[in-house]
């Protein structure tokens, strides 16, 4: 569910900020700057984990701040192919399924991915698992709030501005 | 940005709740500033999730003891943590986080895996009645 990342970024210090602390001041840019947002191919970065490397800062022609190259490493949800997932129903529509996982919304269940037989309960707005048991069918209602497990099949990352986001189901 | 390496090791959800609590601690002398709104509010809902996940009960003498326990059975790392992250409890879940398992484990090695999980892994405080129930979706 969640990995650890290794990125590379130059970080840029204006000069009111020479006198502090150093590692404080990249550390805190860089939460400013990854912290809730969604990587290309990598995921939502959570928070800085570590500062691996701090390289040389260099001092650029009309400019005074500093830039110096840093590595570190990030937490980052990003769920695998296959991996199993608790999250709450956010909303049902004939298209199927949203899940959120509280810190990520971005969960979609396509209708065919849900159990067989199934159909969509228009009056309550909701899906409904016609589970049999004993020769009898029986309606399991997906409500809302509710919790699910399900397994993330296909992770798409959406190259868009603004919204960027990660959908799998 | 350079991306370095996507994949530089996997976290069990007990160590990204464990790294969060703790820096979240850490900045709560700080006076709340624009400046950290998305770290606060990513922090903030990460927790929240975990802290309903076996995770929060969890500390790392007993996932040690517990992957020590689960050696013998040869599983795949990402299906060892998924054990550890889920605490499954009964077969269906099994199931579902162990590929092909009817092929790989006797039903004798099956109760066996679950046995392990329930006594190495503490259970979650509220005994169980908030966990989903049925296989995969309810």
């Amino acid at each position: 569910m969640f990995v650890l990342a290794e990125l590379e970024y130059i970080i840029r210090v204006e000069p009111r900020r020479f006198g502090k602390d150093m590692k404080r001041e990249v550390r805190d840019e860089l939460n400013r700057k990854f912290a809730n947002k969604v990587l290309h191919s990598v995921g939502l970065c959570i928070a800085l984990y570590d500062i691996t490397r701090v390289g040389d800062s260099y001092i650029l022609p009309g400019d005074g701040a500093s830039h110096t190259k840093v590595r570190f490493r990030v937490v980052v949800f990003r769920p695998f192919v296959d991996e199993i997932l608790v999250g709450k129903i956010r909303s049902c529509s004939s298209e199927g399924v949203r899940v959120s996982l509280g810190f990520f919304d971005d969960v979609f269940i396509p209708h065919q991915s849900l159990q067989h037989p199934k159909r969509f309960d228009q009056e309550e707005q909701l899906w409904v698992w016609q589970y049999e048991s004993e020769g009898e069918p029986h309606d399991m209602f997906m409500d809302l709030e509710e919790e699910v497990r399900f397994r993330v099949v296909q992770e798409t990352f959406v190259d868009t501005i603004p919204k960027d986001g990660q959908t799998s189901s | 940005m350079q991306v370095i390496k996507d994949n530089a090791g996997m976290l069990s959800n007990f160590e990204v709740l464990d790294f969060l609590s703790e820096s979240q601690q850490k900045s709560q002398g700080k006076r709340p500033n624009g400046r950290g709104q998305n770290l606060a509010t990513v922090t903030y809902e990460t927790t929240e999730y975990l802290s309903k996940t076996p995770a929060a009960v969890q500390n790392p003498t007993c996932i040690e003891n517990f992957l020590k326990a689960i050696a013998p059975f040869n599983l795949t790392k990402a299906e060892k943590l998924q054990l550890v992250n889920l605490r499954p409890m009964s077969q269906v879940e099994l199931q579902l986080i162990i590929e092909e398992i009817d092929e790989r484990f006797s039903d004798n090695k099956i109760e066996e895996i679950l046995g392990i999980v329930s006594s190495e892994l503490p259970p979650s405080s509220p005994p169980n009645d908030e966990n989903p129930v049925g296989s995969d979706h309810q």
